[in-house]
């Protein structure tokens, strides 16, 4: 009796591990989680229509018809690096494939030699020099390879991803190799847009109250209504103080994160790292990635090659069902057998324990949109694991049981 | 000696499967691509030294030609930026174009090199850029195949 496998023809993003969502057809990809990235986008596009509807043509009339115009640019350009960055692959590193992990398997139990039974195994990882400082290379237990230097796990997005700075709900996506560069000229453009209609708005308030009158001017400007209501709520008094305290807010956070991350680029560092101090300066560590030179690292990162993306997220590949113990033995052809192994591996996946430490995934806590102080985090680890280096011997043994044959 | 195989398309068809051995990334310079070009044990019998480790020089020599960053990736960067990087969408970046080349590369070693030793290179962006993973095959119709390496990374100490 012969089974038939009807084999179709599938797009490789729908077969990808890992919690990203994608959408036309494997050209966008995004983090799970979208709700706080819509929010960021009514925040920037609601406030930016109040200040085209409300204040430009006033503005263009008494001041300068360009002020509008340069306005638009930078909207358009703020616009752009959002959706780039929100939309692109951050830099996420493939799974092993069951030969390569088995091969990396193998490798490790060849390093450690005999461990007696019944005592953990030495932590898995692997020392690296690099500009003569030793760097430790972890294993990551859900990807099943040794991640390379600044590469970090990201448990909401369940991948590794490669020059891991954070993951930023606000732009509903991890921020990384390839889209750092994007999410850094965002939060600068958006600081620029900010101050540019803060400033206008002051302008344009203070220009009509030199024509009428101060409490006047305030009813007739609806661009300030939203400022109005919020603050009524908040029990404040509405005068000239008022768009400074909501221009304080917003500076504080947008700027502040872009200044922030101007000092990381300047020091060719991530997020990430300067959270866990890894380059602190303790027991004389330093970065070996840093060229030493401020503008050297700047180019580095923002002038640097474009990256592409190394899942092949619209390649083709045959979509066969749950691998049976007819899954050719014989198959020389390593391009189209990648469909039966994420399978096994996602059945083997969930009895490895997870090694990432919970501080691999802290969302932004700067925030990009306007008008709301910074959050705290929003989107915790979804299992808080202790940070243990190695994992439970049974596990281990048990797996490595399965693959020999 | 190597069982003999006259072209990728006889590999393909007559040869099943042995063995793959995987080559890591060297991290000594950063973050760069780069391979370790540290001959693996297990192709001792299959193929010489120094074609392979030509084959992995090549290789990284085209992979930083790809990362270099000096006033063409800075052109590079600036047009783009200038654009909101919506050339990107019609214009090949320098990176991809090397992927090219790279491909070909490793398509025409394979043809040349490999494939007529039992081996096959599969191209690193395949895997993540992470390793350089080689096939090793044996002659499905010799029984008794005297390089036949059938068991698993001879480094397994047991």
């Amino acid at each position: 009796m012969s089974a038939v496998m009807i084999t179709r023809k599938v797009r490789k993003w729908e077969k990808l591990p890992g919690k990203n969502t994608f959408c036309c057809d494997g050209r966008v990809m995004m983090a799970r989680q979208k709700g706080v990235f819509y929010l960021t986008l009514f925040l920037i596009v609601g406030t930016c229509s109040l200040f085209f509807a409300f204040e430009c043509p006033y503005l263009a009339l008494h001041l300068s018809p360009f002020i509008p115009v340069f306005a638009i640019v930078l909207f358009l350009f703020v616009m752009a690096m959002l959706l780039r960055t929100s939309f692109s692959d951050p830099g996420v590193l493939p799974r092993a494939l069951q030969e390569e992990a088995t091969f990396i398997e193998m490798e490790i139990e060849a390093a450690n030699g005999n461990v007696p039974a019944g005592q953990r195994p030495p932590p898995r990882i692997r020392n690296v020099q690099i500009n003569n400082q030793i760097v430790k290379l972890k294993y990551c237990y859900t990807c099943k390879i040794f991640r390379p230097p600044r590469a970090s796990h990201c448990s909401i997005c369940d991948n590794c991803v490669d020059r891991f700075d954070h993951h930023c709900p606000w732009v509903g996506n991890c921020v990384g190799k390839r889209n750092y560069r994007y999410f850094y000229l965002f939060t600068l453009s958006l600081s620029l847009l900010t101050i540019y209609i803060f400033t206008f708005d002051i302008v344009h308030v203070v220009m009509r109250s030199v024509d009428k009158g101060f409490l006047n001017t305030l009813k007739e400007t609806p661009g300030t209504y939203p400022f109005k209501t919020a603050l009524d709520g908040a029990g404040l008094c509405y005068d000239i103080e008022s768009p400074v305290l909501v221009c304080f807010f917003t500076l504080w956070s947008v700027v502040g994160l872009t200044g922030f991350h101007t000092y990381l680029i300047s020091l060719n560092q991530t997020t990430n790292e300067d959270i866990k101090g890894s380059w602190s300066g303790k027991n004389r560590v330093q970065n070996p990635y840093s060229h030493k030179n401020i503008f050297k690292n700047c180019c580095e990162v923002l002038c640097g090659p474009a990256y592409p993306s190394v899942l092949d997220r619209r390649g083709l590949q045959e979509d066969s069902p749950a691998p049976a113990s007819t899954a050719a033995p014989n198959n020389s052809n390593n391009s189209s057998s990648s469909s039966p192994e994420p399978q096994a591996m996602k059945t083997t996946a969930p009895l490895i324990f997870n090694e990432h430490t919970p501080e691999d995934a802290k969302p932004s806590l700067g925030a990009p949109a306007q008008k709301s102080p910074s959050p705290k985090e929003e989107h915790p680890p979804p299992s808080k694991v202790p940070p243990l280096a190695s994992p439970e011997p049974d596990v281990e043994a048990s797996n490595i049981k399965d693959k020999s044959h | 000696m190597a069982t003999e195989f006259h072209n990728l398309q006889e590999l393909r068809h007559s040869a099943s499967l042995a063995n793959k051995v995987f080559i890591q990334r060297d991290y000594s310079e950063g973050t760069t691509c780069k391979f370790q070009t540290k001959f693996p044990s297990e192709l001792e019998s299959r193929i010489e030294r120094t074609l392979f480790e030509d084959t992995v020089k090549t290789l990284n020599n085209y992979y930083t030609e790809a990362e270099k960053i000096g006033g063409q990736s800075y052109l590079e960067g600036c047009l783009a930026c200038a654009t909101a990087y919506l050339i990107f969408l019609c214009m090949e970046t320098r990176y991809e174009k090397v992927l090219k080349k790279i491909a070909k590369y490793i398509q025409e070693q394979n043809e040349k090199v490999y494939a007529p030793r039992g081996l096959l290179i599969t191209d690193p962006i395949e895997r993540g850029m992470r390793v350089i993973e080689i096939s090793i095959y044996e002659d499905r119709g010799s029984s008794g195949s005297s390089s036949g390496s059938s068991s698993v990374s001879g480094s397994t100490a047991r």
